[in-house]
């Protein structure tokens, strides 16, 4: 799918001015609330009429300033996931999923959605009988059966508890793995965006401060402030390679080694990426042993950024990854961490959990 | 029981009110949904107007009435030549009187109900391919019936006990425009009317007890459908 974004609007006191084209199966926005991220979504559906710019997918126009075309939300094709899911009370769930459903010529079907969904057993149910998980799930198989061009998902999660979160967000990465839908997701949670989205578009009090790849905007160190600097870290493309089934471990092998995580149900050959907090990562100058730790990889350092604080990142180069280590200036000092050091790069397995593991399509 | 006058009474009561809020729902809807989603220039004075039956005599009403749809005022020749529809001294016109009387009730009650409906609901639907007809009727009305619903029974009572404006447009005609009240009011008149007068003074008070007993019931299923709603 082909976005071009590029509009301009006063909201309040920011001034919302927006550039960029995405061409991707999954584009993030992400940034801080109030960033602007939910206008750019409104805007794309048609919900908020921008003062000026153009907006189109896969070349064709939805609004365009100069040319006066503002196509009303209904003729745009492009389904909306609301944070607190919006289905009609006065409606039962199959007439809700049913509602913005074409009838003939469907490319998503009925039965489809709701196998992918499992949502069978909630059909005759009324919205008012359903969980926050349940319901989040409907408006997904509502939006999708309308056969939107574009779905967009705006903070679909952030009102489910964590345990909802983890199951809808599996069925997030199910209709964008098996029914290919293309989608804008919005989110301010890291572990969200590294997990489905593959081209990221970061926002910052209005405007587009970058975009691009997933892994390019989380590697690059000078929006770390922006990324989230407890969160922060590496995002490394790796291929699930074993089960170790005794002890419910897995291998994922990437450029710089392979990686020890508990058992996840990835199967095997599956193209994943990992995220690396960098404050989960330790350094050693010798290969340490007698050690609890399971992921020792050899590295260079390549860099380090300091602000003369307690802590300190270096960037330690693993295969043709990067993985930032953050770690106290005075280890950095007794260890001789420089440019060019070679180091091992100490993760525990366990810092790993479903959420620091995304699947890519 | 009832004498076959009494009868024709009560039923031309319920005539002249089932047509007034008939003929004034559409109207009400479509200024409630005005008044709760629109935003033009000239907003408050339209709130305003709609609200005057509420604060003016009644017999102001009628009187205004009688000058803009008697036969010769402007309104009333038009309804006449266009339409072949006569208000003056006719049940239509008590129907006409009462239901401006009960209008600002009904606006009320609707109006209320449709700002009570969460707006991204609407654009919900917008996104799921439906036009703003569509949005309308399958979204914002049935949200709205429990309003809807309360509105039209409260303009009912209203156009039951309605007397100024009736008596002062359309006159007290025995089987064309009198209507329970103005019944009631003329056997006060008359010597040895004194029987009539509590017997339709019963048939009013119970009347006005179903319809209460029924807006009540509709009261509280549509709160009922609102606690549903909050739940989500």
């Amino acid at each position: 799918m082909n976005l071009e974004v590029s509009i301009r609007r006063q909201l309040g006191a920011t001034d919302l001015n927006v550039d960029f084209a995405a061409d991707a199966p999954v584009v993030g926005l992400f940034g801080r609330s109030g960033s602007g991220k939910s206008s750019v979504v409104n805007a794309i559906a048609g919900l908020l009429k921008p003062e000026a710019g153009r907006i189109a997918i896969d070349g064709e126009v939805l609004f365009d300033a100069a040319a006066g075309i503002n196509l009303p939300p209904e003729r745009r094709r492009v389904g909306y996931v609301f944070q607190d899911a919006l289905l009609f009370p006065h409606l039962s769930v199959k007439k809700n999923l049913l509602y913005g459903a074409p009838g003939t010529g469907m490319r998503i079907g009925f039965d489809a959605v709701v196998g992918l969904l499992g949502i069978e057993p909630l059909l005759e149910r009324s919205p008012a009988a359903l969980s926050g998980g349940e319901k989040q799930r409907v408006a997904i198989g509502r939006a999708l059966l309308s056969q939107p061009r574009l779905l967009l998902m705006d903070e679909p999660l952030a009102a489910l508890d964590n345990q909802r979160r983890q199951e809808v967000l599996r069925y997030i990465e199910a209709l964008r793995n098996e029914l290919r839908q293309p989608v804008v997701y919005v989110s301010h949670a890291v572990s969200e965006i590294t997990r489905l989205a593959d081209h990221v578009v970061l926002m910052n009090e209005g405007s587009v401060l970058a975009h691009g790849s997933v892994h390019e905007i989380f590697n690059r160190a000078d929006l770390r402030p922006y990324t989230g600097r407890y969160e922060g870290g590496a995002l490394i493309e790796a291929e699930a390679v074993a089960h170790d089934t005794s002890y419910f471990l897995t291998r994922f092998r990437f450029s710089g080694g392979e990686l020890v995580a508990p058992g996840m149900d990835t199967p095997l050959g599956t193209r994943v990426r990992i995220r690396i907090r960098s404050r989960d990562v330790s350094l050693a100058t010798e290969r340490p042993s007698g050690i609890s730790i399971r992921n020792v990889l050899e590295g260079e350092v390549t860099g380090v950024s300091e602000s003369g604080g307690a802590i300190i990142e270096a960037q330690v180069r693993l295969g043709q990854e990067h993985v930032p280590a953050r770690i106290s200036r005075q280890a950095m000092d007794e260890l001789g961490i420089a440019a060019g050091r070679r180091v091992f790069v100490l993760v525990k397995a366990i810092a790993f959990d479903k959420r620091s593991v995304g699947f890519t399509a | 029981m009832l004498s076959a006058e009494e009868i024709a009474i009560v039923l031309l009561s319920l005539k002249v009110a089932a047509a007034s809020v008939v003929f004034s729902l559409p109207l009400a809807a479509a200024a409630a949904l005005v008044l709760a989603r629109g935003r033009f220039p000239g907003k408050t004075l339209f709130d305003a107007l709609i609200h005057l039956p509420l604060v003016l005599p009644p017999v102001v009403i009628g009187y205004f009435l009688l000058l803009g749809f008697g036969r010769k005022g402007p309104f009333g020749a038009f309804f006449e030549q266009v339409l072949g529809l006569t208000f003056a001294f006719r049940w239509t016109g008590a129907a006409l009187a009462a239901g401006i009387m009960g209008f600002p009730l009904m606006v009320r009650a609707i109006r209320l109900a449709i700002e009570a409906i969460d707006p991204r609901l609407e654009s919900a639907a917008r996104t799921l391919g439906a036009g703003p007809w569509r949005v309308l009727a399958s979204v914002t009305l049935p949200l709205a019936m429990p309003g809807i619903i309360m509105g039209s029974l409260l303009a009912f009572a209203r156009s039951l006990g309605e007397f100024g404006a009736t008596i002062t447009f359309v006159s007290n005609i025995p089987g064309e425009t009198q209507t329970l009240p103005l019944a009631i009011y003329n056997f006060t008149q008359s010597p040895g009317g004194d029987a009539a007068v509590l017997k339709l003074c019963a048939i009013s008070v119970l009347l006005s007890l179903a319809a209460l007993a029924a807006s009540e019931w509709m009261n509280r299923r549509s709160r009922g459908f609102a606690a549903a709603r909050s739940l989500l």
